[in-house]
């Protein structure tokens, strides 16, 4: 309804949610390094960063997943159970053997397209809402892996702990993976038409289909690529524990959390709007902000709080932002 | 080049479109006009594919063609730019014009490619205020009309047809809309241009089709016709139906406006007496329903006096007694999932005054058929869903109702009741404002007239005025 003036331009520089994550984990390394100074203590040691980096790995591969899924319109809450589900899979068929490594992964991967696929679906032939359909999908999964397991299982060969403890310089080998992961899915938006579509599914399902998109096919793709970050969470996973586990998947709080950090760094939980490169800043500052915590010691509880108030503040402001900047439909 | 002919569509065994032919050539701009409720917008959608003719057959360069769905007609080379647009606001203006389209080099979307030929077409319409690259959400709504003329164009688009072009545009804008539409002429284009502002059918157009009551009047050239003649051409007809006697007296001042605007409206001077129905018209996006939505605080105005008060908010104005039946009921006006009760109860309950109990009383009153209180609203009909959003309003006995269309899509029996019911009420006392885009409907029941045009009161008549009267203040022509 209102036509905006140019000068409005650099604010919506400043405003863009992306930049805002960055700016705000600029902050709290500052602030972290100033507390943790004040406490006697040292913040930006080799080991807080080679930590930051190992802990936000694999919420951050889980994380890159989501954005697709939240970018498209929809959400994924499947992924925690998904991960526990991989894990499993990998450490059972690797068996401590090498030689099971290529097959393990293989079937990680099957298993995830499968989960995606089905996940898309339902969510698209049957018009379950994704919040329903991706419940229903975690809670089959629950199903099946709490029957066959009450607890770690399978053993990861040697040579691939090397995914979860190596690292190359300061960089662990667990986030290139994750650096890598995230770079794909940059490419997929920002480069080819599959990505343009995600925009426009998740903008306005009417308008995309008006013009000729497939939309069922492009939420089913994403689906599947959603769960196919979540295989190579429970992979990395498995080469940690150097096992397979029931509960790593919803230990760590994976369905949830990755949206918050999809949601924190200033994508648009409805769709459309976003991308990797904010959820990348907002798997870090959430990471950050544990590490900071964790120095200095702080109550856990306490931790959870200040974690929930960031979220909402955030995304408050995003709002506010995009508010502002909006419009009307004609 | 496009030839529509005997087209006929019924929905819900409504008959629509009676027989109706049409026919443009290249480099034609065509205007389509009528009534609301005259089929326009319903032949536009049949031959952009959105709906199926039961009746008729549509020839495009001599091809019979039948469109099943939207895509069909594009690639027909037909485009149809909706008063909605179908744009992505997150998205950038050539990715919006290339949407479902994009080039591709060596797998990847070809930025360069889609921008160039974006910023191509821009240039070629003379506009240069906007770029490729900028975000839609930034454009202005003429500016964003563009980008979907461009889509248009970037489709090879051959007949363009445009629903109200004009009806969300400012005076300026519209000038840069009539360069557009000669550009596509000159383009060898056939433009249907719909729309209700006869000064710009007379502007642009070479020959005008009339509709009325979904069957074609006349096909004819807009140099052998004055304004006058289309006025009376879309509006002739009869009176088909009765209307309560109108008040005898009018009371006190119930609410009073004086020189109030918001971005919507400007310097509205108004005055509702106890007793009295006041009508207001005026075309689509002339501000009518703003109009309501102001006086009721939920688009407020930011200027002016009113009284008793200049609600800031909703519930501000409900306190002050004044109460809105929406245009959308389904969205705005009920909470469908719930029962007859639970509606009726809504701004009782909300505001805390006016009564909780006596809600049988109140549904026989409005006539409610069978008054069954546990059924959930959205299996009633619409006339009975109407009744229902009265019944919540008459909880709390409001000093001024406001009415929005408050009988579309309504049945004949329940529009009458509805009438009678808005005359019992401003007997009472109570004084109304009813908003309409029915013409017989607005002359019957109102004590006078107030015409909107451009967010501004166009003129005040009093009642019993003709068709013509109205429609010419509305529009802005001058007829004889």
């Amino acid at each position: 309804m209102t036509a905006l003036p140019g000068h409005r331009a650099g604010l919506a520089a400043i405003a863009d949610p992306t930049r805002v994550v960055f700016v705000a984990l600029a902050v709290v390394i500052l602030a972290g390094w100033g507390l943790v100074a004040l406490d006697g203590g040292q913040f930006l040691t080799l080991e807080n960063i080679v930590g930051v980096q190992q802990r936000s790995a694999a919420l951050g591969i889980v994380a890159v997943g989501q954005t697709l899924a939240i970018l498209a319109g929809s959400l994924d809450l499947s992924v925690a159970y998904l991960i526990s589900l991989t894990s499993l899979v990998a450490a059972e068929i690797m068996a401590g053997q090498d030689a099971g490594i290529v097959p393990a992964v293989a079937a990680v991967a099957g298993v995830s397209v499968l989960v995606g696929l089905v996940n898309g679906l339902v969510i698209t032939k049957l018009r379950v809402h994704a919040f329903i359909a991706t419940l229903g999908v975690a809670l089959i999964i629950k199903g099946v892996v709490d029957h066959l397991y009450d607890g770690p299982a399978g053993r990861v060969p040697e040579s691939f702990q090397h995914l979860g403890y190596d690292r190359i310089g300061p960089v662990p080998v667990s986030a290139m993976l994750w650096a890598v992961v995230a770079l794909i899915a940059w490419f997929l938006l920002s480069r080819t038409r599959y990505g343009y579509r995600v925009y426009a599914v998740g903008g306005d399902p009417e308008v995309a289909r008006l013009s000729g998109v497939r939309t069922d096919r492009v939420v089913i793709v994403t689906h599947v690529l959603c769960s196919l970050c979540a295989g190579i969470a429970g992979l990395l996973l498995a080469s940690r524990l150097g096992a397979g586990a029931p509960t790593v998947g919803t230990d760590g709080g994976y369905d949830l959390e990755s949206i918050a950090a999809v949601v924190l760094g200033g994508t648009a939980l409805a769709g459309g709007r976003g991308g990797v490169a904010g959820t990348v800043g907002g798997v870090l500052l959430l990471a950050v902000l544990d590490s900071v915590f964790n120095q200095l010691e702080v109550n856990s509880f306490f931790k959870d709080v200040v974690r929930g108030v960031v979220i909402v503040a955030a995304v408050a402001v995003y709002a506010r932002r995009t508010g502002m900047l909006g419009r009307r439909r004609a | 080049m496009l030839n529509m002919r005997g087209i006929g569509k019924r929905f819900l065994g409504v008959q629509v479109l009676t027989g109706v032919d049409l026919a443009a050539g290249p480099g034609e701009v065509h205007a389509v006009v009528g009534e609301n409720g005259a089929g326009k917008s319903t032949l536009m959608k049949i031959l952009a594919g959105v709906h199926t003719p039961d009746e008729g057959t549509i020839e495009i360069d001599g091809h019979r063609v039948a469109f099943g769905h939207p895509l069909e007609a594009q690639r027909a080379g037909v485009a149809i730019i909706y008063q909605e647009f179908n744009l992505l606001p997150e998205r950038s203006v050539a990715e919006n014009v290339f949407l479902g389209r994009e080039p591709v080099r060596r797998g990847m979307v070809d930025r360069a490619a889609m921008d160039a030929a974006t910023a191509r077409l821009l240039t070629e319409l003379g506009v240069d205020s906007f770029g490729p690259r900028q975000p839609v959400k930034r454009l202005s709504v003429a500016q964003q009309q563009v980008v979907e003329i461009v889509k248009a164009l970037s489709l090879d688009a051959r007949i363009v047809v445009m629903d109200e072009p004009t009806a969300a545009l400012a005076g300026h804008e519209v000038e840069l809309l009539y360069r557009l539409v000669r550009r596509l002429q000159e383009r060898g284009i056939a433009v249907l241009y719909i729309s209700h502002r006869l000064r710009e059918v007379f502007d642009l157009a070479d020959r005008v089709t009339v509709l009325k009551d979904g069957r074609l009047v006349t096909t004819v050239p807009t140099a052998d016709v004055t304004p006058g003649d289309l006025v009376r051409l879309m509006v002739g007809r009869d009176l088909g139906s009765y209307f309560p006697p109108r008040a005898s007296s009018t009371g006190e001042t119930r609410l009073r406006v004086t020189g109030a605007g918001n971005d919507r409206l400007h310097d509205i001077d108004l005055e509702l007496r106890a007793g009295e129905i006041l009508g207001v018209a005026g075309l689509q996006g002339s501000g009518r329903s703003e109009l309501a939505k102001a006086l009721f605080g939920a688009e407020p105005f930011t200027r002016g006096e009113m009284m008793p008060v200049r609600p800031r908010s909703v519930r501000e104005s409900i306190r002050a007694g004044i109460g809105l039946v929406t245009e959308d009921r389904k969205a705005e006006g009920l909470a469908l999932r719930q029962s007859v009760r639970d509606n009726a109860l809504l701004v009782a309950r909300a505001t805390g005054r006016g009564r909780n109990g006596g809600v049988r009383e109140l549904l026989e009153r409005v006539r409610l058929r069978p008054p069954r209180q546990e059924q959930e609203v959205r299996y009633l009909s619409g006339g009975n869903q109407q009744k229902v959003v009265l019944a919540k309003w008459m909880t709390v006995a409001p000093k001024v109702l406001l009415f929005d269309e408050p009988t579309r899509g309504v049945d004949v029996g329940a529009k009458a009741a509805i009438h009678d019911l808005m005359r019992e009420l401003a007997g009472e006392g109570a004084a109304i404002m009813m908003i309409s885009s029915e013409l017989p409907e607005l002359i019957g029941m109102s004590d006078r007239i107030v015409v909107l045009r451009d967010g501004r009161i166009a003129g005040t008549l009093p009642a019993g005025s003709s068709e013509e009267a109205v429609m010419s203040l509305a529009t802005g022509e001058v007829t004889t």
